[in-house]
């Protein structure tokens, strides 16, 4: 069977979920080959193996990692040279975009981003494409070269599917070109305790409507009774309410979880670009005329300042 | 410092957008177009490095010739020249098509002033890949600092500030380098008065292929290394219930919650 190239997307060996699905999707196109850069393998090690990685390159030379983009697309282009694979996959994040983007002109070769579903086809990939902000789906194929696609988090549900992979410490040059942008200062994100808001299964998400950023304590405290992720709109975001790496929307992150559940959001394009391929959508917001309640599953006309303290403190009752 | 910006002339966020049943490109007739809005935000930044220092801005689109729109709207915002890439055979290239012909217009803007900074936006707001500077990056061998939502230049250094998935990062890069902001970066400008007056005056070159040596047989449709097979719609959502809070918008929402199984 050929060989599928994914490349892990992991925080010092913790491997995200969404390389768990691209593995799964990469089940169906042949065999997967993870391909892990920087250190911290022995964590990730178990994930790989049972989400069917068939074998993993291991790529540990600090220089991949102490460099932007550049590297780690040298690294992955000497390695499908040696392996010939029938697709490489990345996860469809602003890094992993780049680097597929790089790959693309080295290998000479399609490159296709925002995937929603992968299938094989004729001889090639057929991928699933969400586009202009998800109001259309495109069915899409790389026509030359190796197709590189990179996949949406939540496109599909992570499938066990045990492997024993073979590990192989990959030797891959750097060349100057590729250290030319030098990372000189890295400040990892203060941990919340929370899911991660792209993997999360239920966001609660706090907009202009929300007042202050203090204010935001209703949001966290509803995402907290669910067990979900805090998200922000751009508004809430530009008054400083709420950090911008917590942004849903066209400049912020893509979320697709089973329910999100937005406070205080009119819904404009961007922010629906972000969010509206969620299964079920709750809204709550003082206005029955904001555009948001159109995409509603169920929406509360009211103010979030009563509402939202009410809904976590019933949730709290019920659990007991 | 000699400064070119990318800017692309996009159909409008706000308006219906689709694709054209024919060759399943963008649609771009019924739909206005626009200088994308995330590309305000690189020339803004070119604006301000011009101010603090000298340095010359010229903005550069390939696009059809309704994109000279794109050029128009920055010039007005300040910039000092532009250049537009216009060509018939350009139509429907990908990402990989359209990175060649803005690097080869790079290299020719750079035969006469070597480009020390080659700005960009973030992503486009219609094809949205954020791939194009990272491509602009590999094709003129020029070092990449991306996503920047802080840049600062100086002494021939690029140094920026990028909010990666886990961490934020300091980059730093000799020139001449290029650069793409987010909509954190700044403030993007309002054409004043006498900036949409001074436009009028600023020099607009157009180029074909030819002038760029440009194979018209490597770019385009035909071309593209990736083809679109099919597009659809996605069925609009259907509005669900909505009720109005009588004391009790909480518990009724809870109510949908443990319904659907999430409580
Ligand atoms: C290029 C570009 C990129 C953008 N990217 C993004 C992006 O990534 N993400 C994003 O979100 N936006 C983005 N935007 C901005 C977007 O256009 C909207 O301006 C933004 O989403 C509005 O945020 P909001 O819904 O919180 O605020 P508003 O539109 O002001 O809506 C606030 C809502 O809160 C309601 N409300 C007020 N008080 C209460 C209360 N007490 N209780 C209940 N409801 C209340 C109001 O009725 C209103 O509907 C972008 C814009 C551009 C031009
Ligand atoms: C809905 C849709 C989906 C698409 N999907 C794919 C795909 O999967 N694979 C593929 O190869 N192509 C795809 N394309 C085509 C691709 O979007 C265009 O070729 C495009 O010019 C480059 O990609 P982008 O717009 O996504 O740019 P991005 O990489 O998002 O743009 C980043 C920056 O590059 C600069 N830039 C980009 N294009 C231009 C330009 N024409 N002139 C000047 N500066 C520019 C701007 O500064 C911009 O802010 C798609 C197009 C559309 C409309």
């Amino acid at each position: 069977m050929s060989e599928i190239l994914v490349l892990v997307d992991h925080v010092d060996g913790v491997v995200r979920k969404t390389t768990t699905e691209l593995l799964t999707i990469a089940r169906r196109l042949g065999e997967p080959s993870a391909v892990f850069v920087g250190a911290g393998y022995e964590q990730a090690r178990d994930a790989l193996a049972t989400y069917g990685a068939q074998k993993v390159y291991l790529l540990e030379q600090p220089e991949l990692t102490e460099h932007l983009v550049a590297p780690k697309a040298e690294a992955l282009a000497q390695l499908a040279d040696r392996s010939t694979p029938a697709a490489i996959m990345l996860t469809s994040g602003a890094e992993s975009k780049e680097i597929a983007g790089r790959l693309a002109i080295k290998l000479g070769s399609g490159v296709l981003t925002d995937v929603v579903d992968v299938e094989p086809g004729d001889g090639t990939v057929v991928a699933t494409q969400a586009v202009f902000a998800g109001n259309y789906t495109v069915r899409s194929r790389v026509t030359h070269g190796t197709p590189i696609l990179t996949v949406k988090p939540n496109s599909a549900t992570p499938e066990p599917a045990p492997a024993q992979p073979v590990e192989e410490k990959a030797d891959v040059t750097v060349s100057d070109r590729a250290r030319a942008a030098r990372v000189v200062e890295r400040s990892p994100r203060t941990q919340t305790g929370r899911p991660e808001l792209t993997e999360a299964a239920i966001v609660v998400s706090g907009g202009r409507g929300v007042g202050s950023a203090d204010n935001f304590a209703v949001v966290e405290g509803l995402a907290d009774a669910l067990g979900g992720a805090v998200g922000a709109s751009r508004a809430a975001v530009d008054a400083g309410w709420y950090p911008h790496a917590y942004q849903v929307g066209q400049t912020g992150k893509t979320v697709s979880p089973q329910l999100y559940l937005a406070a205080g959001i009119s819904g404009a394009i961007q922010h629906r670009a972000g969010m509206q391929t969620s299964r079920t959508i709750a809204v709550v917001n003082k206005d029955p005329e904001a555009p948001i309640f159109e995409m509603a599953d169920f929406g509360v006309v009211g103010d979030l300042h009563a509402v939202l303290p009410q809904a976590t403190e019933e949730i709290n009752r019920r659990k007991g | 410092m000699n400064i070119v910006v990318c800017v692309k002339y996009v159909p409008d966020a706000t308006a219906e957008r689709g694709f054209d049943p024919g060759d399943r490109t963008v649609d771009r007739s019924g739909v206005p177009g626009l200088l994308s809005e995330l590309d305000e935000y690189a020339v803004e930044a070119a604006l301000k490095l011009a101010e603090a220092g000298d340095a010359e801005v010229t903005v550069l689109t390939v696009g059809p010739a309704d994109a000279a729109d794109a050029l128009k709207k920055s010039l007005q915002m300040g910039a000092g020249k532009a250049v537009h890439v216009l060509d018939d055979a350009i139509h429907g290239s990908d990402s990989v098509g359209t990175s060649l012909v803005l690097a080869e217009a790079i290299r020719k803007l750079g035969t006469d002033q070597p480009v020390d900074l080659v700005l960009c936006g973030m992503a486009s707001t219609d094809g949205s890949m954020s791939v194009v500077p990272a491509m602009l990056a590999e094709r003129l061998d020029l070092p990449q600092l991306t996503f920047a939502s802080e840049l600062e230049v100086g002494d021939g250094t690029v140094r920026i500030r990028r909010d990666g998935e886990a961490a934020t990062e300091t980059v730093e890069a000799a020139l001449p380098a290029v650069v793409s902001v987010t909509d954190q970066a700044n403030e993007p400008r309002y054409p004043s008065f006498k900036g949409i007056m001074a436009a009028k005056k600023k020099p607009v070159q157009t180029w074909s292929l030819a002038d760029l040596g440009v194979d018209a047989g490597s770019v385009g449709l035909a071309a593209a290394w990736t083809a679109v097979d099919s597009f659809e719609a996605r069925p609009p959502r259907q509005k669900g219930t909505v009720v109005t809070d009588e004391g009790d918008g909480g518990q009724r929402l809870v109510a949908f919650l443990a319904e659907q199984r999430f409580v």
